[in-house]
């Protein structure tokens, strides 16, 4: 059965990180039924069956519910998930535009948070519908009307009307699916008009390949037809259209307004980029869908094999994950200090996070993480201009014009105790201060332009520790900046370790190079020698501490029975001696390369 | 006939000390004669399967064997002769604490067979002693010398303890000069190391107590071995020395990897090419007594390979250190073939000294013998 074009909706749920949006789309996948009424007796079983003997998990990104309003009309919502976080904002827009709705869900004790405003304003971009919902009302804590004031006040939406929920008892969430009814407009777009639809996301399973997330905006599409990707310009012979309820169910064909899934034997994901968009190369449409953007990376770090751990492996692993993530790449390099590894490139921080748990998880390997730089931009006296993210690869200073670094402008949302603190620190981190706006007597919104190479520094860190964990982040890129940007070296009994090189501002480097110092004469054992470790920037020693001799290293007794337990003690100090990579004569455990990351609590 | 040495555990102290995390507690005199029965009837299960072998040492180690009552030591010794053969010329030692030992009981102990007594005297400054929990003084190390060479004993050790919470080198030197007058012919010297289970550990993480600076501490090792050194004594081992011909046969039988079996609780034995130890709760050890089998709670099966580092690992801790020789016609092949490369590499960094035939520790080496052991395992 087709249904009538305008019984669809399509919307998002968005919110701040534990705001209640899950629980949210728990209880309305529960209130609704997954399939219309004629739809639930063809069920489509054996199909079900044969994926679950095959093991394969259908990552849900888009779930098709049906609900029969108190209109008596069966209404057909596509709820479409969104990644919650700001590494994966270009991600977000993606499926907000396949969205006309969105529901702001706000927590009635916590107010507006700093994700909430940047999905928001992500979906207020798109032209979105937005149904403010107040969750959480149960709590004693809850203040609904102070939120509903905040709502207005900061965002500038009407939310009189806003349901007032309790996500986990289920407490009024029939009022969101009646206003999801009233207020999100039905999708327009003509089905006989050239197909035009868009990738909102894509996956790869090695039974089917890439499966696409898609919006049928124009036209119809449907297995047996060749299709084209008009960024790529790929083509491919669509081989199943259909919808996601609980599970993947075959259609015959998906018309303007509706959300699916299409599979085309498409071996890797970046040939199906989010946000691209498919046409009929026969008919095709004239203008593709705006906003795609091939995703960039803006924070890079070399990935390197552990001791005993083989390159290939690491090679392989990470092709695996690339075939399922557009936004990673990676590419060989070599470091004096590491051997040969990988220099790869990341949306930001917590994707980066992500690949490298991802690899240690799932992949099992032992790996070591330089760390993490941005792409910074330099003009040379030449004239040229280079974009550079591995510290090692800077010319030589004589050759440098000029530098510039990535800013960020970011928005830090906290309770107003904390603010001397957070700008103490992004004093602390060069920040340029914007304004404050006070969203209620207690909480504020600082925001700042902050060089992102503080922030990926130990940024998120420090702001967790000094304010408890109340504050929170967001950020996007704004440009770049002229900047006195310096290349800091690290000398290991006067050898420099090229994984340890860092960019740094001028002004941070002698603190930078003090602190690392410092942390490596505690993470290095000692030696039969004195081991010095300079900061160095060129050839001037900016920091120096020393790692004294051992001068001890002897068990007094050693009788019958020790024997057995003196022979443990050597193997393991054998062991640690094997996880220890060998710079010059000097042993240097994995983690040194890790400690340097790290946030220093005593600052 | 091949001969083994034969340790026996007395796990009681009439307190502990504060350094101290070997399997002793302080006993009760029930329990105590218990457990002298159940060492008895160890001994005859022991035998009934070593009985073949000629016991060349003994030694009677703890704890404080002198806790046991003065005829104990006889009847466990009788024992022994009883079920195995004792060589004429057998090394006996016990382990006696200064301050607890009558003339009568070192008379009892000489009759029974004893012919080497090992002293704890750790320190001749009574300030050292009573922060490490010792309860003798140093006037008591004195006295109970003489009680010793009275009864007729004629091979003394004492063992000494540098590195001691707030000792300086001075005071070291002190306790080296006091305890030459001793006149003793054999001295343990060991530096003092915190075991994690232990009161002084605990202070120590505290900071209620302070250590010498491990510099001191060298300077006590190396100085404290050139002044015995200079009065008649010769280091064999990196923590012992001895008057000519009064080297320490039982120990040296350790490290030689000679057989040896140990009786009691959490005692080791090494023989027929099984490493096995007892178990070291005393409840366990009474059942399977009982049940008339060996008190083993574990075992560890020394490969070739593992055999041949502990060989050098011990060896090489010998003032007489690796001997080509020796080497070869235990493993039949080549020393330096096999280790010329470790070898090398710690002979540049001043660790090991090598003659015509054989290697050994400097001084140097002597401070960081893990690193050249580590470099001889497997």
């Amino acid at each position: 059965m087709r249904v009538k074009q305008e019984n669809i909706r399509n919307f998002s749920i968005i919110a701040h990180i534990d705001h209640g949006k899950s629980t949210l789309a728990d209880r309305l996948i529960e209130m609704t039924g997954m399939l219309t009424s004629r739809e639930m007796q063809e069920q489509v079983l054996d199909k079900m069956d044969l994926e679950r003997e095959r093991g394969i998990t259908i990552k849900l990104k888009a779930v098709r519910l049906v609900y029969k309003a108190k209109d008596g009309e069966e209404y057909v919502f596509n709820l479409i998930d969104t990644p919650g976080h700001v590494d994966f904002n270009y991600e977000v827009s993606r499926s907000l535009a396949a969205c006309e709705g969105a529901v702001l869900v706000v927590d009635a004790t916590q107010g507006v948070e700093a994700q909430t405003l940047a999905n928001v304003y992500l979906a207020i971009d798109q032209d979105l519908e937005i149904l403010p919902v107040i969750n959480k009302i149960d709590l004693p804590s809850a203040r609904p009307e102070e939120i509903i004031d905040e709502i207005e006040d900061i965002i500038g939406i009407e939310s009189r009307d806003a349901p007032l929920i309790s996500a986990k008892d289920g407490l009024n969430v029939e009022q969101v699916l009646e206003a999801i009814v009233a207020k999100v407009p039905a999708p327009l777009g003509d089905p006989k008009a050239p197909l035009k639809a868009l990738i909102f996301d894509s996956y790869y399973d090695s039974y089917k390949g890439v499966t696409c997330y898609i919006r049928v905006f124009e036209g119809q599409v449907k297995a047996g037809m060749i299709v084209k990707m008009m960024a790529t310009e790929k083509s491919f012979e669509v081989t199943e259209v259909g919808v996601n309820t609980s599970k993947h169910i075959p259609m015959d064909s998906l018309s303007a307004g509706e959300v699916g899934y299409l599979t085309a034997s498409i071996k890797n994901v970046k040939e199906a980029r989010v946000g691209d968009t498919i046409t009929d190369p026969k008919n095709p449409t004239p203008e593709p869908l705006p906003g795609y953007k091939k995703v960039i990376p803006m924070v890079y770090c070399g990935i390197y094999p552990a001791e005993g751990e083989d390159f290939n492996t690491v090679r392989d692993a990470l092709e695996k994950l690339q075939v399922n993530d557009a936004a990673l790449v990676f590419e060989p390099e070599t470091s004096v200090a590491l051997g040969f590894g990988f220099r790869c490139g990341f949306l930001g921080l917590l994707h980066m996070e992500i690949v490298q748990e991802r690899l240690e998880r799932e992949f099992d390997l032992n790996i070591i993480t330089t760390a993490p730089s941005v792409i910074y931009r330099i003009t040379k006296t030449s004239g040229e201009v280079i974009e550079i993210q591995n510290p090692s690869n800077l010319p030589a200073p004589s050759e440098i014009s000029y530098m510039e670094e990535p800013v960020v402008s970011a928005s830090i949302m906290t309770p107003t105790e904390y603010v001397g603190p957070i700008m103490e620190l992004c004093q602390n981190k060069r920040g340029a201060f914007k304004n404050m706006e006070y969203l209620e007597e207690t909480r504020v919104v600082l925001h700042y332009d902050l060089p992102l190479n503080e922030v990926i520094y130990d940024f998120f860190d420090a702001l967790k520790s000094k304010t408890r964990g109340y504050a929170s982040l967001d950020y996007e890129l704004k440009g770049y900046q002229q900047s006195e940007l310096v290349k800091m070296d690290i000398l290991i009994n006067a050898e420099l370790v090229d994984a340890f090189s860092l960019i740094v501002h001028e002004d941070k480097a002698y603190e930078r190079g003090r602190s690392i110092a410092e942390r490596l004469v505690d993470v290095i054992p000692r030696h039969q020698f004195a081991v010095p470790i300079q900061a160095t920037i060129g050839t001037k020693v900016i920091a120096r501490e020393t790692i004294r001799a051992l001068r001890k290293d002897v068990l007094a007794k050693c009788y019958g029975g020790d024997i057995s337990r003196k022979r443990k003690l050597l193997e393991k100090q054998k062991e640690g001696k094997k996880r220890m990579r060998q710079i010059g004569s000097v042993e240097v455990p994995q983690e040194a390369f890790l400690t340097v990351l790290k946030y220093d609590e005593k600052k | 006939m091949k001969q083994i040495g034969l340790y026996i555990h007395i796990p009681f102290c009439e307190k502990k000390c504060y350094y101290c995390d070997f399997t002793s507690v302080p006993g009760n005199m029930e329990l105590i004669r218990k457990y002298e029965k159940y060492l008895i009837k160890e001994i005859v299960i022991q035998a009934e399967k070593f009985g073949k072998y000629d016991i060349g040492t003994i030694f009677i180690g703890g704890g404080t064997p002198s806790v046991l009552e003065q005829t104990s030591i006889g009847n466990i010794l009788g024992i022994i002769r009883e079920r195995f053969k004792i060589v004429p010329d057998a090394e006996i030692s016990m382990e006696i604490n200064p301050g607890t030992l009558t003339y009568e009981k070192a008379v009892s102990y000489k009759n029974a067979g004893i012919n080497r007594v090992s002293m704890g005297i750790q320190s001749m400054n009574d300030n050292n002693l009573r922060i490490i929990g010792r309860i003798h003084s140093k006037d008591q190390v004195v006295s109970t010398v003489d009680i010793l060479r009275n009864a007729g004993f004629e091979n003394i050790n004492g063992d000494l303890i540098f590195g001691l919470p707030h000792q300086s080198v001075d005071d070291f030197h002190k306790t080296l000069d006091k305890v030459k007058e001793l006149n003793l012919e054999h001295i343990s010297m060991y530096g003092l190391i915190l075991e994690e289970n232990t009161l002084l550990y605990h202070w120590y993480k505290k900071g209620l107590v302070s250590m010498p600076s491990e510099d001191e501490e060298r300077h006590m090792y190396h100085s404290g071995i050139r002044m015995l050194e200079q009065n008649g004594y010769r280091q064999y081992e990196i923590s012992n020395l001895a008057k000519k011909g009064f080297e320490c046969r039982h120990n040296l039988g350790y490290w030689k990897l000679n057989p040896y079996i140990g009786v009691g609780l959490s005692s080791h034995s090494s023989i027929d090419n099984r490493r096995y130890w007892n178990t070291s709760v005393f409840n366990e050890y009474f059942s399977m007594i009982d049940e008339n089998i060996l008190p083993i709670s574990g075992e560890e099966t020394i490969s070739k390979d593992l055999m041949e580092s502990e060989y050098l690992i011990l060896r090489i801790r010998l003032n007489e250190g690796i001997s080509f020789v020796d080497y070869e016609t235990r493993f039949n092949r080549s020393f330096m073939q096999k280790y010329e490369r470790v070898v090398n590499k710690h002979i540049e960094t001043g660790l090991l000294m090598i003659s015509e035939d054989r290697i050994s520790l400097t001084d140097k080496g002597k401070d960081l013998s893990n690193l050249v052991e580590v470099d001889f395992l497997p």
